[in-house]
């Protein structure tokens, strides 16, 4: 602060809390909606204030995938939350060793066709998977991936960013480590597992943050490649909660299936804040 | 790649990089190159057989009025998705950065949205406005007005486009916040002293110094926009009312899987892909001349 001047002070104060309530008002509806019965969502106006069902929604939801007599034709959501969690879990791990096993070979070795691999690599940068989503799709039908963790996983692993990230960080790590670990008679994969590893987890941990949340919030891909529903993954699973034409839907579960299908990314966010700031300032330029 | 002291061997190298070059070679170049074939071909109506017929889906497409006006849908839509969350976010950034204590707090407060699903995120602002029961319909009928976004092409692109810059907010925030914070407070001191008030600072040395984090934020912004909002789109409008909000995503998406024209998908994927390479190149010799300065 330049002009200690107090009003311009809670000025400031009051324009973030502003912004903070924009944030947080739809959450804070939906949070209501999981907590009261569909009667008090149907009959408006619509409550502000959280009701007593709480615990009678969530259950009802994540062990039976809605009240009793409702029939969605849909799994649990607990089931769809592991789902998931799987998906989430498999593109982060699998990007994560496959990036840092190529970093590892473009940065420290020369070996045939090096430019071109890298290159090649390269262009994958450029384009996500919406844009060849109907090829992509007949390629994994084609492999037999439909229904399948497989299926939900691979195809959105090909993509290069991790692999440059890693790169970039590699050629920071100054040449005496190597030649120390050379000298010392270290083979390249002792020094990859020994040394490479444990000076990356910085970075192999900002960027766990930022893959999860891509992987677990991933939508178009689980509804085309899902066709049963025991396969549904939460994010899209929700979608055939929600009533066509003249149908209602049951609210209640489909807030609490919302609220729940944010909790798992947004607490890892939260709970690794100082990481998941550095992977997106750094992963993203 | 500089003076890094080299493992010796090929055959190790060539197996490290095997995984990612299979995998990209199965998800990426082939069903890449499958739509560039695929973009010059017109399947019969019965499936059985395609036939060639070169350029004709995209001079198709290009004189498709629908096709067209997707464009414009694209271009409405991401750059008030760009601007609005840009403007927001700087906003609240340059507030945080004037606290000497409590930035942290809202920090935490205002990025979690970038964790939520697009998807989610639709569903909570679509029911807000549902038309019998939103909360937020509903109060707006009281006051006489009836808001339909089934119906209602403008408030089904504004709903969208307030959706997406909700979960955007953060993003732009985290990146302002970091520019301001690593703009030298002696600079701004210096323009205080000679009697500079916080909009001539604002104007004449923070903003300036803001313009490339800025430059960079406006493409991957609309990058975002025309992929990552697939799932808005889908739970809100369905790409409606009369495909006023279909972009060019939604379009390749509504025309792949749900009208089976494989022909037309295929050449939009192709533009697409151009437009997108355009963009990235655009963006990297930005990138470029920053490194240089």
């Amino acid at each position: 602060m330049i002009e200690k001047k107090k009003s311009g002070y809670w000025l400031s104060h009051l324009g973030l809390c502003l912004g903070v309530l924009f944030i947080f008002f739809p959450v804070w509806l939906a949070f209501v909606g999981s907590t009261v019965t569909q009667d008090d969502i149907l009959q408006p106006p619509y409550p502000v204030l959280p009701g007593p069902h709480f615990f009678e929604n969530y259950s009802k939801a994540l062990f039976h995938g809605g009240p009793e007599g409702y029939d969605t034709g849909q799994i649990s959501v607990l089931k769809m939350l592991i789902n998931s969690t799987i998906m989430a879990l498999g593109i982060t791990i699998g990007k994560i060793i496959i990036s840092l096993l190529s970093a590892f070979a473009f940065v420290y070795f020369r070996f045939p066709g090096r430019k071109t691999f890298f290159w090649i690599i390269f262009l994958t940068l450029m384009l996500p998977i919406e844009v060849r989503i109907v090829p992509t799709y007949q390629v994994a039908a084609n492999l037999g991936l439909l229904n399948s963790y497989t299926g939900l996983i691979f195809p959105l692993i090909a993509s290069a960013t991790a692999t440059f990230l890693f790169r970039q960080f590699f050629l920071t790590i100054p040449s005496e480590m190597v030649e120390a670990a050379r000298i010392d008679g270290a083979t390249p994969m002792q020094f990859f597992k020994d040394i490479l590893i444990p000076i990356s987890k910085t970075n192999i941990a900002a960027l766990f943050v930022i893959l999860f949340v891509y992987g677990f919030n991933q939508y178009l891909w689980p509804l085309l490649i899902t066709t049963t529903p025991d396969m549904q993954t939460i994010v899209m699973g929700i979608k055939f909660m929600i009533p066509t034409g003249d149908d209602y839907g049951h609210w209640p579960t489909i807030f609490s299936t919302a609220m729940l299908a944010m909790l798992p990314p947004v607490l890892i966010v939260i709970g690794m804040q100082k990481f998941f700031v550095k992977g997106l300032l750094e992963s993203d330029k | 790649m500089k003076n890094n002291v080299i493992f010796k061997g090929w055959w190790l190298p060539l197996l490290l990089v095997a995984p990612q070059l299979i995998i990209s070679a199965i998800f990426f170049f082939y069903p890449s190159g499958q739509a560039i074939w695929n973009s010059l071909f017109l399947p019969d109506p019965f499936g059985l057989k395609t036939e060639y017929v070169g350029l004709d889906n995209f001079t198709f497409l290009l004189s498709d009025s629908y096709y067209r006006a997707s464009f414009l849908t694209t271009a409405i839509f991401s750059i008030s998705v760009s601007v609005f969350s840009m403007g927001l976010g700087l906003y609240l950034a340059v507030l945080a950065d004037r606290l000497i204590k409590g930035a942290g707090v809202y920090q935490t407060l205002l990025i979690w949205p970038y964790a939520v699903a697009p998807a989610i995120a639709g569903i909570l602002w679509m029911f807000m406005f549902n038309g019998r029961i939103g909360l937020i319909s509903w109060y707006l009928g009281l006051l006489g007005y009836d808001w339909n976004h089934a119906l209602n092409s403008g408030e089904a692109m504004s709903l969208v486009v307030v959706a997406s810059t909700w979960g955007r907010v953060s993003y732009n925030f985290l990146f302002f916040l970091a520019g301001l914070q690593a703009i030298p407070k002696s600079i701004i001191e210096a323009a205080a002293i000679d009697g500079a008030n916080f909009w001539k600072r604002f104007r004449s040395i923070i903003f300036p110094l803001l313009s490339p984090i800025s430059f960079f934020l406006l493409v991957v912004n609309i990058v975002y926009s025309f992929f990552e909002t697939f799932g808005v789109i889908d739970i809100i409008t369905a790409g409606g009312p009369e495909q006023s909000t279909t972009t060019l995503v939604y379009k390749i998406y509504a025309d792949g899987f749900i009208g089976q024209d494989l022909g037309s998908s295929a050449a939009q994927s192709v533009i697409l892909l151009v437009l997108v390479g355009l963009l990235t190149v655009f963006q990297f010799k930005y990138i470029e001349r920053k490194v240089h300065y």
